[in-house]
C-alpha cells in the first residue's frame, strides 16, 4: 500500500491456489471480497463480528474469521476457502466423512465446519471426540445438534490416515 | 453488518507507524489483528477515520531471551503463545493461558499487543501481564518509553496509551527456580469471556516458605486487578491450604466486581475467592512446596 491513507485499494492475493486481484474498499472484509469480488459463496456470513465461525477460512494455513479480517490485510497472503478442500468428484475425506455421517442440515455452518476441521487435522490426525469439540467449538450450527458432525469429522480423520496410507 | 468507511495505512517502520497516527489525529486507531478491533466496527461502536496496520513492521512478531528476560514484539499471535518453545521454557504462564482466548480462528490473528492495548477487563493477558510483573515498551513521536504493566491500564477499555503511541513489545521476567506461577477461570461456555479469573505467583524461600505471592484477577472490576496486599499477609509463612485458602479469601473480600447479566457482583466474588485459593495452592505445589 502507499504512503497514503486509502479508502480503496487492489489487492493480491493467492486464493485455493491462483494468483487473483480484487479492487475493494478498506473497510469490506475478506469475506466480502471471497463472495462478492471473486463470486466465492462457499464462505458463509452469518454475525460478521466473530462469533458464529460460518465465513471461517485458511489464511497461510492457519484458521482465520474471513469477517474480522480486512480484504486489505490478505495482500499477499494465501487463502484457502472450502471451495478449495474438493471437488465433488473428488471431495476432500472430511467433506466424505461428514457426508457418510449426515452432519449437516440447511448446510449454513458446514463451510466453516470443514476448514476448522481440516486445520485440527492439519495438526493432530487422530483427535479425540474433546480436541473434535474444542477445534469446533467457535462454530455455530443451528440444525445438527452437534453429534453427527463430531462423527463426521472422526470418520474424515480416519478416511485422511487411511489416504496418507495408500 | 459492516464497517462504516476508514482509510487505510500500512507504514513499514514504526516511527511511520507513530507518524501515521498523528497526521491522523485524534480518531485514528492502530490495527493488530483485528479480532477486538474489527467487532467493535462491526456493531459500530467506534468510526475511526483511519486504520494504521502494523503487520508491516519488522520485528514486531519475534520472541527472544535477553539477559533474564523475554521478549515479546507486540504482533505475537496467541496462537503463537500457545506453541513457542521459548515461552514454554520461560514465561509458561502465557502458554497455559493462551488457549483460554477465545477459539483457534481468533488466536491464529488476536495478539499480545492487541489485547493489553485493549485492555478489556475480562481479558486473561493483560491480568498475566500484571501478575508476572511485565514491562510494555510504547513507542511515541519522542522515543520509546516503558511502562510496567500495573501503570499500564487505567479504565475500562482505557490504558495510559496516547492516541499516537503503539505498543512495541511486553518484557516479562524469565520466571525464576522456586517460583510457581497458576492460572484458572470460570466461564460459561469454554472460548466464551470468563465470568471471573485468578492467577498466582508463589516464590518460595530455602526453608519453603512463601518469599513472594502474588494475585491477579480479571473480571472482577473496570481493570485486571493485581493484589499486593495478599503478598503481604502471606510472606514468610509456610504456604499450606490454611494459609493459602486465607489469602485468597481476603483478597477476594478486596475486589470490587460488577453485576450484569451474566453474574452478580458476590457470585463473582465467591466465585474470585475460590478460584484464587485454587490457583495459590497449585503455584505453591509448582514452586516446589511439600503438598
Ligand atoms: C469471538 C471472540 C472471542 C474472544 N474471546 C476472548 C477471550 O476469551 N479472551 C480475550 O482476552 N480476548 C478474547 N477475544 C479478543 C481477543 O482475541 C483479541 O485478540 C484481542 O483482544 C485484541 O488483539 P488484536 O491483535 O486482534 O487487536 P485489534 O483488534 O487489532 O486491536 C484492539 C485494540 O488495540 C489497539 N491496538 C492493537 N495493537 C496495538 C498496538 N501494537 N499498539 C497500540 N494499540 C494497539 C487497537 O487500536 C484497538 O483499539 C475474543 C474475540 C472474539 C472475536
Ligand atoms: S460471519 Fe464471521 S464469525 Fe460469523
Ligand atoms: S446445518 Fe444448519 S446451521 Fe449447521
Amino acid at each position: 500500500m502507499s504512503a497514503e491513507p486509502r479508502l480503496e485499494a487492489t489487492v493480491s492475493l493467492r486464493v485455493n491456489g491462483e494468483d487473483r486481484q480484487v479492487h475493494v474498499e478498506a473497510r469490506r472484509s475478506l469475506a466480502d471480497a471471497l463472495r462478492d469480488a471473486l463470486g466465492l459463496t462457499g464462505t458463509h456470513l452469518g454475525c460478521e463480528h466473530g462469533v458464529c465461525g460460518s465465513c471461517t477460512v485458511l489464511l497461510d494455513g492457519g484458521p482465520v474469521r474471513s469477517c474480522l479480517v480486512l480484504a486489505v490485510q490478505a495482500e499477499g497472503h494465501d487463502v484457502v476457502t472450502v471451495e478449495g478442500l474438493g471437488t465433488p468428484d473428488d471431495l476432500h475425506p472430511v467433506q466424505h466423512g461428514c457426508l457418510e455421517a449426515h452432519a449437516f442440515q440447511c448446510g449454513f455452518c458446514t463451510p466453516g465446519m470443514l476448514i476448522s476441521a481440516v486445520a485440527l487435522l492439519a495438526e493432530n490426525d487422530d483427535p479425540d471426540d474433546a480436541e473434535i469439540r474444542e477445534a469446533l467449538g467457535g462454530n455455530l450450527c443451528r440444525c445438527t445438534g452437534y453429534e453427527s458432525i463430531v462423527a463426521g469429522v472422526r470418520r474424515g480423520a480416519e478416511l485422511l490416515r487411511l489416504d496418507g496410507e495408500g | 453488518m459492516k464497517s462504516p468507511p476508514f482509510a487505510y495505512l500500512a507504514p513499514e517502520t514504526l516511527d511511520d507507524v507513530v507518524r501515521g497516527l498523528a497526521e491522523a489525529g485524534e480518531d485514528a486507531k492502530v490495527i493488530a489483528g483485528g479480532q477486538s478491533l474489527l467487532p467493535v466496527l462491526a456493531l459500530r461502536l467506534g468510526r475511526p477515520s483511519v486504520l494504521v496496520d502494523v503487520a508491516r513492521v519488522p520485528g514486531l512478531d519475534t520472541i527472544d531471551v535477553v539477559g533474564d528476560e523475554v521478549v515479546l514484539g507486540a504482533r505475537v499471535t496467541h496462537a503463537t503463545l500457545e506453541r513457542h518453545p521459548l515461552v514454554a521454557a520461560h514465561a509458561p504462564l502465557l502458554a497455559e493461558v493462551a488457549p483460554l482466548i477465545g477459539h483457534a480462528a481468533i488466536r491464529t490473528r488476536g495478539t499480545l499487543g492487541g489485547s493489553l492495548a485493549h485492555a478489556d477487563p475480562a481479558a486473561e493477558l493483560p491480568a498475566v501481564a500484571m501478575l508476572t510483573d511485565a514491562t510494555i515498551d510504547v513507542r511515541g513521536p519522542d522515543g520509546t518509553r516503558s511502562v510496567p504493566a500495573r501503570d499500564f491500564f487505567v479504565g475500562y477499555l482505557t490504558t495510559v496509551l496516547a492516541p499516537d503511541e503503539v505498543v512495541e513489545a511486553v518484557r516479562l521476567p524469565a520466571r525464576g527456580a522456586r517460583v510457581g506461577d497458576a492460572f484458572a477461570e470460570v466461564s460459561r461456555r469454554h472460548g466464551d469471556f470468563a465470568l471471573v479469573g485468578a492467577g498466582a505467583r508463589v516464590g518460595l524461600d530455602e526453608d519453603g516458605r512463601v518469599a513472594e505471592l502474588r494475585l491477579a484477577f480479571l473480571g472482577a472490576g473496570s481493570t485486571p486487578v493485581l493484589d499486593v496486599e495478599a503478598g503481604a499477609a502471606a510472606v514468610g509463612r509456610a504456604p499450606d491450604a490454611a494459609v493459602l485458602g486465607e489469602v485468597g479469601r481476603a483478597a477476594a473480600a478486596r475486589l470490587d466486581p460488577h453485576d450484569d447479566l451474566h453474574a452478580s457482583a458476590s457470585y463473582r466474588r465467591r466465585v474470585a475467592g475460590a478460584l484464587a485459593a485454587r490457583v495459590l495452592a497449585t503455584a505453591a505445589r509448582r514452586a516446589g512446596a511439600a503438598s
